[in-house]
């Protein structure tokens, strides 16, 4: 028995990946992270900025995802995200404009704990980013 | 009866409308494939963002406490009206045809005593309107400096539409924009987004395999989808209404284009009658004045 499902990877623009070779699947749900392996149980759950990794049999993909949407349903996982970009071509300025505009966001003072908290969460991820 | 020099300036000057729209419609050609790709890449999108919706809206139980946004203030009074056109014209009956569904559905609301409220998004609509329903367009929207159509845009618009929703500014919203069928055929349609009309056609309600886990509970991930679908309606609207235009210009073009060949070879036939009848009234002038010597 094969121990590998679908993922689907999709933003308004186009399908931003699609693959039936993985077999594990770490998506940074909001309550924390979910690793998703083959029989998992129907789930739908939304994201918090952070990196989903996609570990396929030949190798390990990682990206970075703002928000979205994730459902896991008959072994396919579909991720619906409208910010995505792969970890390997990251754009350097868009990592420190990002970072710039989040700060500035958090430095209102009208925002609830729950945005800040994904502010907070957000400008942490990224500075990892562009660390590495 | 024009003269030879007048027919000769129309001939050319139709001639070099014909190069015009003749070289719109390629144009036209070159970025409708590139629409219909876009808003064939961008179904996915919205068809999932769909099912999950649907999967979710199933397993709400209590619909007293469901997201207003799904199930509405449960009054219809105020309509808003977002009505997408194009930000260019010369093609065919594409804002007419938008513009005119739109205005059936507004004399409905005003003659039902309810209040409309409109915004427009394309600068076209918004010429159309104004003449008519000026005091009733909240917000113009355009997006003409953007070249492609991007979800940034259609975001902002989602994010008025939801403030005003927060605001208690409206009860229904409805958008119009023209579906792409073909190349020759657009319809209009008139679709609502909030409150989200469920589908009534029930046809996969077979299985009881909506058991889905939840993270966090189905409230908490309503309310942040909802918004979401708003925009991805949104922008799902705008990408066959970019296919449209781009179909839409293409085949009026066309026409242009043929109806100005027949229009040339009109004028040409007028033109050598024209030109023939002078020679042959010289040559009667001849023949006759060497007669009478």
């Amino acid at each position: 028995m094969s121990n590998l499902f679908n993922i689907d990877i999709v933003n308004p623009e186009q399908s931003f990946l699609s693959k039936d070779n993985v077999f594990e699947v770490v998506i940074p749900a909001v309550e924390g992270e979910i690793g998703i392996l083959k029989d998992h149980i129907p789930i739908i759950s939304f994201l918090k900025p952070g990196i989903i990794r996609v570990f396929s049999e030949s190798e390990e993909q990682s990206f970075y995802v703002e928000d979205g949407i994730v459902e896991f349903k008959d072994n396919t996982l579909s991720v619906l995200t409208s910010s995505i970009f792969d970890l390997k071509d990251t754009d350097k300025n868009f990592v420190s404009e990002s970072i710039s505009s989040a700060e500035a966001e958090l430095s209102k003072d009208n925002i609830d704990d729950q945005k800040r908290f994904l502010l907070n969460h957000k400008v942490e991820v990224l500075k990892f980013i562009s660390i590495n | 009866m024009p003269s030879l020099d007048d027919l000769r300036k129309r001939i050319t000057s139709v001639k070099s409308t014909q190069k015009i729209t003749k070289a719109m419609k390629m144009v036209a050609a070159a970025k409708l494939r590139k629409a219909q790709e876009n808003a064939e890449k961008g179904r996915p999108y919205s068809e999932k963002m769909n099912n999950v919706i649907l999967n979710l809206s199933k397993s709400i139980t209590d619909k007293e406490n469901a997201p207003k946004l799904l199930v509405g203030t449960g009054e219809e009074k105020v309509h808003l009206c977002i009505v997408l056109t194009a930000d260019r014209g010369l093609c065919g009956g594409f804002n007419t045809n938008i513009i005119k569904k739109a205005k059936s559905y507004f004399e409905k609301i005003i003659s039902e005593n309810k209040t409309l409220k409109i915004i427009t998004v394309g600068s076209k609509g918004y010429d159309q309107l104004k003449r008519q329903y000026k005091s009733y367009i909240v917000e113009n929207i355009s997006f003409k400096e953007s070249k492609n159509i991007n979800y940034f845009d259609a975001d902002k618009v989602g994010k008025i539409i939801i403030e005003k929703f927060e605001k208690n500014e409206f009860d229904v919203c409805a958008i119009f924009y023209n579906k792409f069928k073909n190349v020759i055929t657009q319809i209009p349609q008139e679709q609502q987004i909030v409150p989200l009309n469920e589908n009534k056609d029930d046809k996969d309600d077979s299985g009881n395999d909506n058991d889905y886990e939840f993270e966090p509970d189905e409230d908490e991930i309503l309310s942040n989808l909802l918004p979401k679908n708003i925009s991805t309606q949104i922008f799902k609207a705008m990408l066959e209404n970019s296919a449209s235009e781009q179909g839409s210009r293409m085949t009026a073009m066309d026409n242009a284009t043929r109806n100005a060949g027949e229009l040339v070879d009109r004028l040409t036939i007028e033109y050598n009658r024209s030109r023939q009848a002078a020679i042959t009234k010289e040559l009667i002038e001849i023949i006759s004045g060497a007669e009478s010597l």
